[in-house]
């Protein structure tokens, strides 16, 4: 029930309403929920409203830190790719 | 998928797997409870618990709306919808239409019988249904988490605004922190709250309501929380940051969703909610019981829009099936396969109980992805 997924938006529309794009699956969704999101965007998408904008600075942040476990292991195993 | 992929990478889970076996005490037992069905759904199929080292276990909890409805609120919309055939179209989630009711009925079976039963994506469907029919009456049986009761707020809100009065909602909203101190609180069972080091806490929940009313959770019940997102990757950095406090003797609350989730969550959404809704007395679960101030209701300025009142609907309590075990599972207590109708009698196209339903449940993420582990490995 809880499931939503990350679209993009693509254009915004009146009544704060936006099209966003979901791998080529275009749907019109309400934004009221966001403040200020804009063309460009990647918002959670659920039951046909937008609960969040996705921070890409915090999204990179969290893969830096799925990275830095790698190359940390990779040291710990003498720089094997043996994962 | 951009912000799906990405954290769907099978050799950095391996990584994180690596670490996280690098870090356990191999002369304990982890035990940890994945509150909500997403993650459930997340570990079981993309097969997580084989990634982790066999002393770390993980615990499905309630946070399936599906699941912990109970049988009397699903007879109630049974009952409107059969009652007042030709009338009343009632919408609702995709979810909702086969979770088993009364007298063999479910609403997919109430539908079969006459009733106008309607799957809907959003709430804003159903108030479209109700302005395209005029002279219908249309309720909504809303049920979901924090995650879903702002989009029933907003289109009631919406509702009021347009002076759309043959439009109501059947209102099933339930609170996530309250069913969280139910299981872990000072009255919960001792079996569970025991045997759990930690909480992995809601994703999409928490961008709604933020982190803020999970310490309250952390203090009162001792456990560490781990906010995390519901891809895999997410699970896995979760489980190790909540390795990582145990070994440390910490108990606090961490947050590994912040693409999304904030401190004080969505104001926007957590004002509509104030706006439309109010504290149940008391509310039952599935499995959990009757507990206080854990779900919501329309408050007196949305009474017109209520379909309890409108429709004089009452609650009454149901026994479930007494073969089934969706309580006990619902508390941690048993596993999907303990249970002696699992994958016989009940089954996803057949569900005699609840877990069965949604994907999210435990029993149908076991019966679709985890059946392979009941069997045992013979030589020859």
């Amino acid at each position: 029930m809880c499931l939503a997924v990350p679209a993009l938006i693509v254009e915004l529309h009146a009544d704060q309403m936006a099209l966003v794009d979901l791998d080529g699956i275009q749907k019109l969704i309400s934004i009221e929920l966001v403040e200020n999101a804009k063309v460009g965007d990647y918002v959670i998408v659920h039951v046909g409203h937008a609960l969040a904008v996705i921070d890409p600075e915090e999204a990179a942040e969290t893969l830096a830190i799925f990275a830095e476990l790698k190359s940390f292991n990779e040291s710990e195993l003498g720089g094997t790719a043996s994962l | 998928m951009k912000y799906v992929d990405e954290f769907r990478d099978s050799g950095l889970a391996k990584n994180i797997a690596s670490k996280v076996k690098a870090e356990i005490d191999p002369l304990r037992e982890y035990s940890f409870m994945e509150f909500c069905g997403g993650h459930t759904h997340a570990i079981s199929r993309f097969g997580l618990i084989d990634l982790l080292p066999s002393n770390v276990s993980l615990i499905h909890g309630p946070g399936c709306p599906v699941c912990v409805l109970p049988i009397g609120r699903i007879d109630m919309a049974i009952q409107v919808a059969l009652d007042h055939q030709g009338h009343v179209i009632l919408c609702t989630y995709s979810d909702v239409m086969r979770i088993p009711a009364s007298n063999g009925l479910s609403l997919q079976k109430a539908k079969a019988r006459g009733a106008d039963v309607r799957t809907v994506y959003s709430p804003l469907d159903a108030l479209q249904l109700a302005i395209a029919n005029p002279d219908r009456e249309v309720i909504f049986l809303a049920i979901g988490f924090e995650t879903t009761t702002p989009t029933t707020a907003l289109t009631l809100q919406k509702a009021k605004k347009q002076g759309v009065h043959n439009f109501t909602v059947l209102c099933n909203h339930v609170l996530t922190p309250a069913a969280m101190h139910a299981i872990f609180g000072k009255n919960a069972a001792e079996l569970v709250s025991s045997k759990v080091d930690g909480v992995i806490g809601p994703a999409h929940v928490s961008i709604i309501i933020g982190t803020t009313p999970y310490q309250a959770f952390v203090d009162q019940c001792h456990k560490p929380v781990v906010i995390a997102g519901f891809e895999p990757l997410d699970v896995m950095q979760a489980v190790q940051m909540l390795i990582k406090q145990v070994n440390a003797g910490r108990v606090v609350l961490e947050n590994e969703f912040t693409r999304a989730v904030s401190e004080q969550g969505n104001l926007i959404a957590q004002k509509s909610m104030a706006e439309v809704f109010e504290l149940r007395a008391e509310f039952e679960w599935r499995g959990l019981g009757s507990i206080p101030n854990s779900a919501l209701k329309l408050n007196e300025a949305h009474k017109a829009f209520d379909a309890e009142e409108r429709f004089k609907l009452f609650y009454k309590k149901v026994l479930d099936n007494k073969a089934c075990e969706c309580g006990a599972i619902l508390r941690g207590e048993k596993r999907p396969e303990d249970c002696k109708i699992f994958g016989t009698l009940c089954t996803p196209e057949n569900p005699i109980g609840s877990c069965m339903v949604s994907s999210e449940g435990a029993c149908a993420a076991h019966f679709a992805y985890g059946r392979f582990r009941d069997i045992p490995i013979t030589k020859g």
